[in-house]
């Protein structure tokens, strides 16, 4: 075992009691199993099987704080802080640090829907039903996690339901010392049931912020979900983050993750496709300049027939950013008629920054249409120069082409309102210009 | 407006250009012929800054400015423009926020403020009607998708917004059908004034029968070997090029 590992596994055992008492009951039921994953197990460092760029073992050995005792960390009144993406009406909630916080303009987002804290929710049988089904605990981060976690937030659509407004869930570090958040987040849908949910990271103060996160996603039988993650943070912050899907029967599953800033990221998305003619799209974008390190890991198991699944995500890399994105598509035996397609493109804009691309897929089923593409390129010259004889200085006609080279992801939003605020962001992202929107009191 | 004094030119330390000199006035049109490889299109991307092409010897002058210290941009904010050959396909980049960007472009290198969106939408209705293109320009991702004639039409629609002071149009008359060539031609026709001048990079003397140049030349292994009146024109059409290459060699 690795130190940085050790430390956390000496963390919980000291303070199993406290742990346990300030926790949401189901949580705990995983919590033994999570710890004996983690016996024995080596934090993989960079290079090896699934983490080419990624030292994961560097990246937790830092003391970060943990918040056993789940005291509310936060600093300020979260009543204070709105997020207004014109038109974008949503539910608002946050999670500050690790403190689930409903904002006094959370309304309603449904007849049925409900978003909770784990410890508060009047919805235990389903968290108690579904808590850990998706998730492995054979992946460290996850597995820490679980040993970890105290509280959550709990989505529930229930069955036949619709959200009438997106769910917008932002995350926000703010602490006066080095803190790890540990955010666990599961979103139920039953069947025929339909959401749209919006994710946002943000820090405020400069400390060293590390969040381990684990979603998970159950989505029942013809139920529809579009689930945005966007990450604005900033250079101190790592994120470890897995996302795990279970998809039913005829379901229509969007997850898009989108990296603006970041210090150090790796996502993991796990989806795991258990019934027939379900709909899976996966898009994924990243924008990274100085030192940000940006790593998408993801997995898509067709375990039932008749099935697609469209995956893309693209990367700007400037300055001595590096990317990396490693997919595989696993077809499993006797599921015909897998319609998939894995694409990751990448634009290196300057020599330092580095891209580290590894697709796979991995079929065992005669009579499936599996394909995937990766390219690493720079951009096109002979656009840049028909730009410039039309007057379009070379930063600007570059800003033109990246901003062209992301339409793709940007246009695979569902969601109108959020699709115009993407290409506002991604244009001032290129432009240099910090992510401050007008109204937004966070930042400030 | 532009003296072109023995100007040498080379691409991966191949020299194409080997001396040329040209000199063209305001209200002009000059017309450069010559065989492939001659170096007629090596011409056009040095005028216009292109990286690839090394500046070896020589001078140009646009209106008293160094040309060759100039970026493409500048270049292009100066007066310059180039109707390409082969037109550029940029996926994802519309037609509507390339011209504003450069129009605006422009504007800023002279001092003045953005155009209005309105003015814009304006401008770009008018000129586009010069050469029958629809309103669904606007909303196209620039050249992709264009049919040949398309995009040379798109290009003369470019050279109208952005009312150059020199316009050098290489092979505009390449892939198009008659029609085509005439609209073409009708445009270059209707932007010429006694201000601008143009020069017409071409194989054939079909275009000069729509765009009357006072003067041809002939360029041949880097250098204008012969200048003459529009009848040079004919007498290259109908004798080829063999009689001037035997005079030269």
């Amino acid at each position: 075992m690795n130190n940085a590992l050790k430390q956390y596994i000496d963390l919980h055992d000291e303070n199993r009691d406290a742990i346990t008492a300030h926790s949401a009951p189901q949580l705990n039921a995983l919590r033994q199993e999570a710890r004996k994953a983690l016996e024995g197990a080596v934090l993989p460092r960079k290079g090896s099987d699934d983490y080419e760029a990624t030292d994961l073992n560097a990246v937790l050995a830092p003391d970060y704080g943990v918040n056993i005792n789940h005291v509310d960390l936060s600093r300020e009144s979260t009543t204070k802080f709105r997020c207004e993406v014109p038109n974008l009406s949503t539910c608002l909630y946050y999670v500050f640090n690790d403190t689930f916080k409903p904002s006094s303009t959370a309304g309603k987002s449904g007849d049925n829907a409900s978003v909770e804290s784990f410890q508060a929710t009047k919805h235990p049988e389903v968290l108690a039903k579904h808590y850990g089904t998706a998730a492995s605990l054979s992946n460290p981060c996850t597995a820490l996690n679980t040993m970890l976690a105290q509280d959550g937030v709990l989505i529930y659509i229930p069955k036949g339901s619709h959200t009438t407004r997106p769910i917008q869930l932002i995350n926000v570090f703010d602490a006066n010392a080095r803190l790890m958040a540990v955010r666990r987040v599961l979103i139920v849908l039953e069947d025929d049931a339909q959401a749209k949910v919006l994710v946002c990271d943000h820090t405020k103060g400069d400390q060293q912020y590390l969040s381990l996160e684990t979603v998970e996603v159950i989505v029942g039988r013809n139920a529809q979900l579009d689930y945005y993650h966007m990450e604005e943070s900033d250079t101190h912050t790592t994120r470890l983050s897995q996302l795990w899907v279970r998809q039913q029967e005829g379901s229509n599953v969007l997850i898009d993750g989108i990296t603006l800033t970041n210090g150090y990221t790796r996502n993991d998305y796990h989806i795991d496709v258990d019934g027939e003619h379900c709909d899976t799209h996966l898009l994924g974008m990243a924008i990274a300049s100085g030192e940000q390190h940006v790593d998408n890991h993801t997995l898509i198991n067709h375990n039932a027939p008749r099935c697609q699944s469209n995956e893309m995500f693209k990367y700007v890399l400037n300055d001595n950013s590096i990317g990396a994105f490693a997919g595989k598509i696993l077809v499993k035996s006797d599921c015909p008629k897998i319609d998939a397609y894995q694409g990751n493109r990448n634009i290196v804009a300057s020599p330092e920054a580095r891209m580290y691309t590894k697709p796979q897929l991995e079929i065992y089923t005669d009579d499936v249409k599996c394909s995937h593409g990766a390219t690493v390129g720079q951009l096109d010259q002979d656009a840049l120069f028909y730009m410039q004889t039309r007057g379009i200085s070379l930063p600007v006609a570059q800003k033109l082409l990246m901003q062209a080279f992301m339409s793709d992801v940007i246009d695979g939003v569902r969601l109108d309102t959020l699709r115009d605020r993407l290409r506002h962001l991604v244009e001032m992202r290129l432009s240099g210009d910090a992510l401050i929107c007008e109204t937004c009191e966070l930042k400030k | 407006m532009l003296i072109i004094k023995d100007l040498h030119a080379s691409i991966e330390g191949k020299e194409i250009l080997k001396g040329v000199n040209l000199t063209v006035k305001p209200g002009e049109v000059h017309a450069i012929m010559g065989p492939n490889g001659s170096g007629k299109s090596t011409l056009s991307a040095v005028l216009t800054g292109n990286p690839a092409y090394t500046v070896t010897g020589g001078e140009v002058e646009f209106y008293g400015k160094n040309l060759l210290e100039l970026s493409p941009e500048d270049r292009s904010h100066e007066g310059i423009f180039l109707s390409f050959q082969y037109p550029v396909e940029i996926p994802g980049v519309l037609m509507s926020n390339f011209m504003r960007t450069a129009i605006n472009e422009k504007r800023k290198y002279q001092g003045l403020e953005p155009m209005s969106a309105t003015d814009f939408l304006k401008l770009m209705r008018e000129k586009r009607a010069i050469v029958d293109l629809d309103n669904k320009l606007a909303s196209r991702a620039v050249n992709e998708g264009f049919s040949g004639g398309e995009k040379k039409r798109n290009e003369i629609f470019q050279m109208a917004m952005l009312e150059p002071r020199l316009s050098i149009l290489d092979e505009t008359d390449s892939g198009l059908d008659i029609d085509a060539l005439r609209t073409v031609a009708n445009g270059v026709n209707r932007l010429k004034s006694a201000d601008n001048a143009t020069i017409v990079i071409t194989h054939y003397q079909r275009l000069l029968d729509y765009i009357k140049p006072d003067q041809v030349h002939v360029l041949y292994k880097g250098r204008i070997v012969m200048t003459g009146g529009p009848e040079l024109a004919l007498e290259l059409e109908e004798k080829g090029y063999d009689w001037i290459k035997e005079q030269v060699d």
